[in-house]
This record gives C-alpha cells, structure tokens and sequence, in this order.
C-alpha cells in the first residue's frame, strides 16, 4: 500500500490515458507529461503503460507499507526518501515504512526551481493497482470515475501496488539512474539559455484566417501561462489574436496540442483533459513530442512558439521514443541482484 | 461533394464537409467513421457536426495517404444504411426537475402544455457526443421552442436534468454546471462507465422523449 499523509495541492492516479472512447465524449486525460511516467515505469521495471501518480506542484508526502522499487518523473522536484534527498530519473530501493516527502518550496534556488516544476510523477514496481475502468486506469476528474474513487486523492487514502515479478527481485537491487529528457537532448536547445520554453508548432487548419499580425505575433510574442490554466488546457495571456473572418466553426473532435482561440483573442492550447470536440479557431497544434514540456510549465511561465514541419514532428517523436527505448535496454541488461550500476 | 482535409498537428486529421449541414450528409460522416476506425493506422474517429476527426495510432509519416484513402472512399459511401436504433427517454416534465419549464413557456409565447408536448413529440438524432462523457448533440428541435440560455450558468445542474440551450435539446448525463434551460429530468442513467458500451446514446441514435409525468 502507498499511505497518502499529504496530496498536495491535486494528486491522481494516472496511466497513458483512456483511448477508443472519444466518439462518446470521453477524453483520453492520462498523465499530462506521459514521457515523465513512461521513464518512470520503465525504471521500476513496469510497462510504461502502468499506473502512477501525477502530483502537481511538487508538493506531497506518501508512505509505502511495504519494500518496493519507485522512481520520480519531472523536473527540479525537490523531494526526499526518509529525509535524504533523492532525484528524478532514479530507480531507487524502497524499504517498508519509507515515506517520500516532495516540497518544492523549500527547494534552494526559488528563481530557478519554478521553471518545470508543474508536474511530478511516481512510479512503484507493479504500479498503482486500482481497477481498470474503460481500458484504463487514470482518474477522469470531471466525469468522476477510474483512478481512485473517480477523484483526486485525499489524505488518509490508501493506494494498493500490484504484484509483479520483476520488482520483488528489484526491491534488493541497487538504485541507479538515467540521463532525464531534459539533458538527454529532448528539450530544445533554445530552452537551455532562455528562461522561456519553447514549443514547436504545426500550423492549424484555420491559420490562414488570422490577420496578418496575428500570424507573426504568434511566432514573435511572449505567451505568458495564466492561473487560470490546468489540466483541461493551458490559457495564454499576450497579444490579441484577431481573425479576419468571424465565420462560426461547428464543432468537430480536437485533441491535446491544438491551440484555439475564442472571441477573446487570447489562445488556449488544449491538454489531456479538454473536451472531446471544440468549435474555436485552431491557429496551430503544439506537437505530440513537445507536450511534455508544456505539462512541466508552471503558471505565469513564459511561452515562446517556433513554427516547424510535420518532419521535425515525426523527428522529434523518433528521438523520444529512442530516448524510452535507450532505458528499457539499460533496464533489461541490468542483473538485479547484483550491483551493477548505470554508468554514463 | 469531397470533404476538405486538414491535419491536426502530427497524429490527427479534420475532414470537413461545406456547409450545410444535413442529416444525409451526416450519415455519411458516419459511414465514413465506421470504414476509417477499422484502418490499422487510425485508433480512433470523432464525429462532429459535419465533419469527423480521425486521430492516428503514431505520428503517421505521411498523412497524405491517409487523405487519399479517404477521398477514393467518399464517393462510394452511402448515407442510407440507417445505422442508429431508437432510443425512448422517459421524462418528469416541469417542477423541481424542470426549474425553467416556465421560462421556456414566456419566451416562446407557448403554454408550459405545449412546450411539453411539441418538445415529446419530435424525433431527435444524435449527430455527434461531447462536452461530457454521453452527452449527445441532438438535431430536431421545434424551431419554436428555441430559448437562448442563462446568462449565468448554474453552478450545478443534477444528472439526468433534459435542458434546451438555444436550438438544441439535450441530456446533462451527469451533475456538472450548465447554461441550459432545465425542463425535466429522466432517471434514465447516460452514462455508466462499468458497461460497455458505456453511453446510452450513440452517433447516429434516433431519441424520442416520453412524459412519464408533469410535476407542478
């Protein structure tokens, strides 16, 4: 069992998401960041399609009753194991009565931990074992179900992990570690010296129909994430967008990525949780690699968007899905038993 | 009448149809999700109103066969094949599980009687479903019960609440906030997700509402 002493500000039981239902109007939802959760599992030795937890802004604390494997997925999380501090993007040995505490807050450098600090994701060898629901076990938290109970997790909850072979040899393993997606070359080179993210953009079906200034204010602006952002989409504050026809849209199925824009003129890119069909304007579609990045992105952080082409998005999925590929190789050459450490 | 394709971002595809929008261009719509959601590539369609969104398994390397597959298929897809069944909703008209059956009635100029039995006697069709899990997007409202919504939304509107939002009718299929104009409410449950499948109503669907009874 995983005890939850403290949820954090919103803590849920997540997997790949919930696929084949969105003609009836349900959305995939999922882990926002599934590239943090899919190196997760892969590290405790799960299929990257098990269930974790996405914690949100870094602040949490959990005990396991009983010795397990976990590993983080994210970004400067902060968090310690039974006081010791611990990084993402390990795959560490846990003992029973372990109790891991993230809390960002008090992390050391204020101006620089904020920056892809959104979301938090822990995977246990065997993952979270509540039912499957549709095909999937992530919480759907509007409509109420999958996950736990349907909803975001309560202090007291008690989460059951599953059997599975490989971790009950894992729990006496050594920790080692991968290089996380950040310094594994999956962010944009031009996230390194800005203190922006950058997203790569496909134009959308509707581009053609903003104005001329808009088109170039979407490349030229700064995008500021609002508050009023979460996981059903992120809401951006810059320049109005305007459109040069008002000619309504009829409502037609959209997925995370796409970037629409209401009357207001102020863009939101769509998430895991959005709504199944949609009638704004799409001025473009984050691509599916970058999302991650954007699931990272706290409120009020910076947003710059580079147009690109479909065959930098077929790329950048590629070097993804070599990047997962590369820890499931360390993962099944590793002799559990004995300490044989990951070393770069 | 080809649809016109657009892709959305690297592993989804918009067909659109010009408009109007018409119910045997719909059934068509339909049957061209039926065909794409057994390619190899396509994990899942999504009708809208008017068009449909195929979504892709991976990022497809070129969408542009997958286009083509679908302008080869359009011509020979038929509407006629009527791929709905017939759905009765029992309905408690008015009372608490209809709060603005009365506004309904001032707005259109109709009696709360009336409202009630143009609105039970019409055939809807489920054109598409979104917003919530199992909330369909019906057409076939009278024209004359058409009732704009709430300019504040209700915080909270019970599961099963029937409402009409401007020209449509429609089902809350679970407690969530609404604009909508409540008239009645069904016990009827939309959506379950322990069952498969897990909606009531389907694209597709024809839907006829029953008075079960009038509150007062």
């Amino acid at each position: 069992m995983i005890d939850i002493i403290q949820p954090g500000m919103l803590a849920s039981v997540q997997d790949m998401g919930r696929y084949g239902h969105r003609r009836l109007g349900i959305h995939p939802g999922g882990a926002l960041n599934t590239l943090a959760l899919a190196s997760a599992n892969l590290l405790v030795g799960n299929p990257v399609d098990a269930a974790g937890l996405e914690i949100t802004m870094g602040v949490a604390e959990l005990r396991f009753t009983r010795a397990t494997r976990i590993a983080l997925g994210g970004d400067d999380i902060g968090a310690t194991l039974d006081g010791k501090p611990i990084a993402a993007c390990w795959s560490i040995p846990v003992a029973a009565g372990s109790i891991l505490k993230l809390s960002l807050t008090a992390a050391d450098s204020p101006e620089q931990a904020p920056r892809h600090s959104m979301r938090t994701y822990l995977a246990v060898a065997g993952g979270i074992d509540v039912p499957l629901v549709l095909g999937s076990r992530s919480t759907d938290l509007k409509a109420g179900f999958g996950g736990h109970q349907g909803r975001a997790l309560k202090r007291g909850d008690k989460l059951p992990i599953g059997d599975a072979q490989a971790a009950t040899a894992a729990v006496h393993g050594p920790a080692f570690g991968v290089r996380s997606p950040r310094w594994s070359g999956l962010a944009l080179r031009a996230d390194e010296h800005s203190q922006h993210v950058t997203l790569r953009v496909l134009p959308g079906p509707e581009f053609d129909q903003f104005s001329k200034s808009a088109r170039d204010a979407l490349w030229s602006a700064t995008w500021r994430v609002t508050p009023n952002s979460n996981r059903m989409g992120y809401r951006l504050e810059g320049p109005e967008l305007k459109r040069k026809q008002g000619r309504d849209m009829l409502s037609h199925g959209v997925v995370p990525g796409v970037i629409q824009v209401p009357p207001s003129g102020q863009p939101i890119i769509l998430m895991g949780d959005a709504q199944t069909t949609g009638g704004y304007p799409k001025i473009g579609v984050i691509i599916g690699a970058d999302l991650w990045k954007l699931a990272q992105a706290p409120l009020n952080a910076t947003l710059r968007l580079e147009p690109c082409e479909m065959a930098d998005a077929l790329a950048a999925a590629e070097e993804q899905q070599r990047y997962l590929d590369s820890i499931r190789a360390t993962v099944a050459a590793l002799d559990w038993s004995r300490a044989t450490l990951y070393k770069k | 009448m080809q649809p016109q394709l657009h892709p959305l971002g690297d592993r989804a595809l918009l067909c659109s149809l010009p408009p109007p929008a018409t119910l045997p261009q719909q059934q068509r719509i339909w049957a061209l999700a039926e065909l794409a959601g057994q390619w190899e590539e396509v994990s899942e369609v999504v009708p809208g109103m008017n068009n449909l969104t195929l979504i892709t398994r991976r990022p497809v390397a070129d969408l542009d066969i997958l286009a083509q597959r679908i302008q080869t298929a359009w011509p020979k897809l038929s509407g006629e094949r009527s791929v709905g069944r017939t759905v009765e909703i029992p309905v408690v008209y008015g009372g608490s599980a209809g709060p603005d059956l009365d506004n309904v009635a001032r707005h259109t100029g109709l009696s709360t009687e009336e409202v009630i039995t143009r609105h039970s006697n019409a055939e809807y069709v489920v054109y598409f479903l979104g917003f919530l899990p199992g909330f369909a997007y019906m057409g076939g409202l009278d024209a004359s019960l058409a009732t704009p919504r709430h300019t504040t939304p209700r915080v909270s509107i019970p599961a099963g609440s029937v409402g009409i939002g401007g020209e449509q009718t429609g089902i809350y299929p679970m407690a969530s906030p609404g604009g909508w104009q409540l008239i009645g409410r069904t016990t009827l449950q939309l959506f379950a997700p322990s069952q498969e499948p897990p909606t009531l109503l389907r694209p597709g669907d024809r839907v006829r509402f029953t008075v079960e009874r009038v509150a007062s």
